[in-house]
């Protein structure tokens, strides 16, 4: 464990522990800073709204139970606290008996698995990009090429989602227009049920890696620029390496680091820009549970996704963090 | 994400950072050098320009075009653009399916959702450097504290909070909207100016201001400030457009202000009345295709800035101009 000290894991995984409950808090307090009673108004609200509740008088009757909401605040946010912990977020105030770890349950591996792929793929396609607009040998067509590939850095991923829409399905009626597989097959392991989640699954990605790419490519770039100029690489050249050699063993494995870091800062906005790519397709991840949630006033299942989106991507940070010693051996955590 | 463009170069090259003092100041010093000045950057002055001809455009759309046509219900249903069939000059751009006319929504959304922007951004920026000054200078008990906060700040899904708070707010204006965002844009432009600070504290002529007993105040203000410009532009510039970004993403859920069409707005009511399948192109296009103007302007703003600050990106673009052509 070159580099990876005992105070370093201790002090980082309290900064794991700090976010949740930082997070977790303000999710407390927000719903209590609103004038009125929390369940009558949002009772209220769903009235309004679809005209009757199902089993209202037992939904309250639930709720009042389960906040104890004549508990001082102390206990109520204890038993908050406490009710997170073991991921029992009650019942959804929209569909009743429905319990919200349940809806979660369903639609969380959707959600992990575009952003795993899309991410992971938009990592090292960027990354390719990034080094080889700073080569010193890339051929001169493909630096034609390139800066092209960057052409949707700066457009949101759900924007360019719309315009994928518009293109693929509407015009071209390549793709699926929504939804994570075709509705009548049975989702198990068989080839056409995974057919159709890929072919569900392109457009969304590609919106993803297609927007994330350029932010790669540009921090490559920057820090190949940067490493250009160190004496090892005119010692490698002067050795006689191979170019290809000197650029994958002494450029991009010393540039690419940073990029981890900027993996680490990015992953909060690149998990919201999914949520939103998966509601923009109909996509059955958290996104669509997420708006879902939102146009139904359903505060509960709104809290549980929230809470789950914060533990997931402070969980993949920490994990990141904790690997990136170990890839540079430059670092060291020993004293700062 | 776009709040964090300007992090991996910014917060990488920390070698690189300590030439760019020099070439800020060579700015002021040497004001007769003619073009050896480094903001007048081609992509700086590309990406100011088509967010200022989207302000003066739609300056020009208040004096000409009838606002009152944003509100609903102020024109016929889904008319198309007027060179298509059925459309008419009364409504160039058409309208979409609540009988607001598009010119009128393009004109008022537009300055609206600039707004958000420079709330955001303004907010952001002047946090960013008192934080980031207290972070880096002052150090110690201030800079964990400020440090962990940005930090969490950053790493958490910010949307997914900003949509907790967004659903409790009763009254959605533009200006509450562009706070709540503020609310986590300030992450971004402080972990950039602490970074620097950082770095330019230990320089010689930082140690000679103190040596001189120059104040603290006027350390940091007077002598680092200056220097730190490109760095502050660039937050300011990755908050705003993160702000905005963050505000649309927001308006697409449906948590946006219900009465005021912003730009994010009007896209969100196109997806919820599927205009995209409606053929509807000028409903959800328009303002998508502003907002992505809007978007590319703001990125070239802040790669051109990036250029600014850090001198190496900048020699390397002649000789990737000699190769490409």
């Amino acid at each position: 464990m070159r580099g990876l000290t005992i105070g370093y894991v201790l002090r980082r995984i309290g900064m794991f522990f700090f976010t949740i409950w930082a997070s977790a808090t303000v999710m407390f307090v927000i719903p209590r800073l609103a004038p009125g009673d929390p369940i009558n108004a949002m009772v209220t609200r769903i009235t309004s709204q679809a005209g009757y509740v199902e089993n209202s008088a037992q939904l309250i009757q639930a709720w009042r139970e389960r906040f104890g909401l004549d508990d001082s605040l102390w206990v109520q946010y204890l038993r908050y606290l406490q009710s997170l912990l073991t991921f029992d977020f009650g019942y959804s105030m929209a569909q009743f008996p429905v319990e919200v770890a349940d809806m979660i349950g369903q639609a969380l591996p959707w959600t992990i698995g575009l952003l795993t792929i899309s991410t992971i793929l938009s990592f090292f396609a960027g990354t390719a990009i990034g080094a080889l607009m700073a080569w010193r040998r890339t051929p001169g067509w493909l630096r034609l090429f390139l800066p092209a590939t960057l052409t949707f850095t700066a457009i949101p991923f759900y924007i360019l989602g719309l315009l994928l829409i518009y293109v693929f399905v509407f015009t071209l009626g390549l793709f699926p227009i929504s939804g994570g597989y075709r509705s009548e097959l049975e989702p198990g392991f068989n080839l056409l049920f995974i057919n159709s989640v890929i072919q569900h699954g392109t457009l969304p990605a590609l919106s993803i890696v297609l927007a994330s790419m350029g932010f790669w490519a540009l921090g490559m770039r920057g820090m190949m620029i940067t490493v250009a100029g160190e004496d090892y690489l005119t010692l490698a050249r002067a050795k006689g390496l191979r170019p290809l050699e000197i650029l994958l063993k002494y450029e991009v494995r010393n540039a690419i680091l940073p990029q981890i870091t900027a993996l680490v800062l990015g992953l909060g906005g690149i998990v919201g820009g999914t949520v939103l790519v998966e509601y923009i397709f109909g996509y059955p991840g958290m996104g669509a549970l997420l708006y879902q949630s939102i146009s139904n006033a359903d505060y509960t299942v709104l809290q549980g996704i929230v809470f789950i989106l914060i533990l997931t991507t402070v969980t993949a940070v920490l994990i990141i963090d904790l690997l990136y010693p170990l890839i540079d051996p430059r670092i060291t955590y020993e004293r700062r | 994400m776009d709040s964090n463009l300007t992090a991996p170069s910014a917060t990488g090259p920390g070698s690189a950072s300590s030439s760019s003092p020099a070439a800020t100041t060579d700015t002021t010093s040497s004001r007769p050098a003619r073009i050896s000045s480094p903001w007048a950057n081609p992509k700086l002055i590309t990406g100011a320009g088509i967010v200022a001809g989207i302000l003066v455009l739609t300056a020009i759309g208040h004096a000409v075009v009838d606002t009152s046509l944003a509100r609903a219900a102020s024109s016929p249903l889904n008319l198309p653009p007027f060179w298509m069939e059925g459309g008419t000059l009364a409504h160039p751009l058409g309208t979409e399916n609540s009988g607001r006319d598009m010119l009128a929504l393009l004109v008022v959304g537009s300055p609206m959702t600039l707004q958000i922007g420079l709330v955001v951004g303004l907010t952001s920026m002047v946090l960013g450097i008192v934080f980031g000054f207290a972070a880096g200078y002052l150090g110690g008990v201030v800079d964990t504290v400020i440090r962990t906060l940005s930090d969490t700040a950053l790493t958490i899904p910010s949307l997914a909070i900003l949509v907790v708070i967004a659903a409790y707010v009763r009254e959605m204006n533009v200006n509450t909207m562009a706070f709540i965002v503020a609310l986590f844009a300030w992450a971004g432009p402080t972990r950039l100016i602490r970074a620097q600070v950082l770095s330019m504290r230990e320089q010689g002529y930082i140690k000679m201001a103190k040596l001189s007993a120059l104040s603290t105040p006027h350390i940091m203000f007077r002598e680092m400030l200056p220097n730190l410009l490109p760095y502050v532009a660039a937050g300011f510039i990755g908050a705003t457009s993160g702000g905005i970004l963050a505000a649309v993403g927001l308006e697409a859920l449906g948590l946006g202000p219900q009465r005021i069409p912003t730009l994010g707005m009007t896209v969100s009511r196109a997806i919820e009345g599927s205009a995209i399948l409606r053929g509807m192109w000028w409903w959800w296009g328009l303002p998508t295709l502003i907002l992505m103007l809007i978007f590319a302007g703001l990125f070239l703003i802040a790669i051109g800035l990036d250029e600014v600050a850090n001198p190496r990106l900048r020699q390397a673009r002649p000789a990737r101009g000699k190769a490409a052509a």
